[in-house]
């Protein structure tokens, strides 16, 4: 059982402000890292990995300072996102070589472990530099996995993965948490992070937005105003009857875009009123799109509520 | 002080792909030379001091230096797979140290022993030419090695700053500015060859035997510490 605390951390490189005062303790389990691309994610990652010192604050584990201790690999496996990884290698000498840099004493049983646990047996002699994108991925896992590590941090794991794959690694992760180990991962999709993260930290733009398990996540994201630009063939008729209804908390005549702003407070109820309200007012939809469904948007509202 | 595991990955990453061709062209080519001049003009003292001197160690040595110091690091800094060497319970020094000897071992041999043999070629050791100027490859690939795994850690573009060092400084300052002679590498081995062979081989150097061997042990030493230091320093460039 190890626990990852992370105390008002602060990261700043010259004048950018990469992570900004976050405090968040990853128990054992699976946790998702959610976030957009750019908000700080990696940054965080490889602060609990030891390769960034926190600009202030502290990251520990098990009360053990991370960086500059070179004995807390012991019990961290990583997974990068980056592909380097030693591409003149075959799988198996790829996992084999990290056994042995972790002193472990029989680096060959274990990699073949390491190697069985992920599914690669099949393609372990053949190089890296031969390896899909799936396939590298896995070898990766193998080798983070090579020591049998208490803590598991992966950067942007299912990145470039195809459905196949995912599931795989899911499952893989599933068990790995299920072990009691504590596994981390960062993801910018909801639907990864939600599959599978039993606990969800959200950052943006390097600020701990939020925490919990998906449902509060989920919660957050669904009940902040949706954004839409509806083209129908009376617009003011239209929002007429869509601005008596408790659902719609805004409407705005688009000049430029021949269309409304409508701004939506009850979600599930606007999306059933709108076209009922349509019909029933003889007014006929040419167009609805939602205008700020971008995860950005999204978790811009979460930092501002 | 060294990791058997370190040095065998090092070690596939410098002889593998095109390095190790790299690596071979100008040692052929010194020997190549060497044939060549024999063939046509005989044994000639004068010939093999300049050819020795003149390529072997103002070209070669530095050239094969950058290649091995700075690509037993470099490239893993590059592409970002060093993580798997730093994300281990392995002290940075050890690391540091496991590639100097490997980048030491590959510059030895592929100077000392091509210099040792273009030498016997030359004028079959006569006035210890040959083996005064395989010293002299010996200590300076020793230099080199520290200094450029050092630049490997420093410089995005180690091997652009290592060449303009080697052909730029230690070739063409070294051997035409007088100030810039005292502070090359190639000078400092020549303090050693110089002793070595007889007198009349006419080797000079620009700085005396015994400041000569500070000079190397200090680059080497300073290029060494500080090249542990900047790899537990190193952050890994953060993509978002």
């Amino acid at each position: 059982m190890t626990t990852i605390r992370i105390e008002n951390a602060s990261r700043w490189f010259g004048n950018v402000v990469a992570i900004n005062d976050v405090s968040v303790t990853i128990g054992p389990g699976i946790t998702g890292l959610l976030g957009p691309n750019g908000a700080g994610k990696s940054t965080l990652i490889h602060m609990m990995g030891g390769f960034l010192p926190p600009s202030a604050g502290a990251v520990t584990l098990d009360g053990e300072p991370i960086w500059r201790n070179e004995a807390v690999y012991r019990h961290i496996g990583l997974v990068p996102e980056r592909e380097g990884m030693y591409d003149y290698l075959t799988g198996a000498e790829f996992v084999r070589a990290n056994a042995e840099l972790h002193g472990l004493p029989d680096p060959d049983t274990a990699a073949r472990a390491a190697l069985a646990t992920v599914e690669m047996e099949h393609a372990a002699d053949r190089n890296i530099v031969t390896y899909s994108k799936g396939m590298r991925q896995r070898v990766k896992m193998a080798s983070a996995l090579v020591h049998e590590p208490s803590v598991l941090l992966l950067d942007e794991p299912f990145n470039g993965m195809d459905p196949r794959q995912r599931m795989q690694l899911m499952d893989l992760l599933r068990r790995m948490g299920e072990q009691g180990r504590t596994v981390l991962f960062s993801s910018h999709i909801l639907e990864e992070v939600e599959q599978l993260a039993s606990h969800i930290e959200v950052i943006v733009a390097g600020r701990h937005a939020a925490s919990g398990d998906f449902r509060t996540i989920r919660r957050l994201m669904t009940d902040r105003p949706h954004r839409y630009l509806v083209r129908s063939s009376d617009d003011r008729v239209l929002a007429a009857a869509l601005i008596a209804d408790p659902s719609t908390t805004g409407i705005h005549f688009d000049t430029e875009e021949d269309g409304l702003r409508i701004e939506a407070a009850d979600f599930p109820r606007f999306t059933t009123q709108l076209p009922r309200l349509a019909r029933e007012h003889g007014v006929r939809l040419l167009s609805v799109s939602p205008s700020d469904e971008s995860l950005e948007s999204v978790f811009s509202y979460l930092v501002s509520a | 002080m060294y990791h058997h595991t370190v040095a065998r990955l090092t070690l596939r990453a410098l002889l593998g792909r095109r390095r190790a061709l790299f690596l071979l062209v100008l040692p052929a080519l010194l020997i190549a030379i060497a044939l060549a001049v024999r063939l046509v003009t005989g044994a000639d003292d004068r010939a093999a001091g300049e050819i020795l001197g003149g390529f072997a160690l103002a070209v070669m040595v530095p050239l094969i230096g950058v290649i091995a110091g700075t690509g037993a690091i470099a490239p893993e800094i590059d592409d970002g797979s060093i993580v798997y060497l730093l994300a281990k319970p392995l002290k940075r020094h050890t690391i540091i140290l496991t590639k100097l000897w490997v980048a030491i071992g590959v510059t030895l041999s592929f100077t000392v022993v091509p210099t040792l043999l273009a030498g016997f070629i030359l004028n079959g050791n006569s006035q210890q030419i040959a083996s005064a100027y395989a010293l002299a490859a010996a200590v300076a690939s020793v230099a080199y090695s520290a200094v450029f795994l050092l630049l490997g850690t420093v410089s995005r573009n180690a091997v652009v700053h290592g060449l303009i060092y080697a052909l730029v400084w230690e070739s063409l300052f070294g051997s035409l500015v007088p100030g810039a002679r005292a502070l090359s590498i190639q000078q400092w081995a020549l303090a050693l060859a110089e002793r070595v062979a007889a007198p009349g081989a006419n080797i000079t150097s620009e700085v005396g035997l015994p400041a000569a061997l500070i000079l190397l042990t200090a680059a080497t030493a300073a290029g060494t510490w500080y090249a542990a230091r900047r790899l537990r320093a190193l952050t890994l460039a953060s993509e978002g």
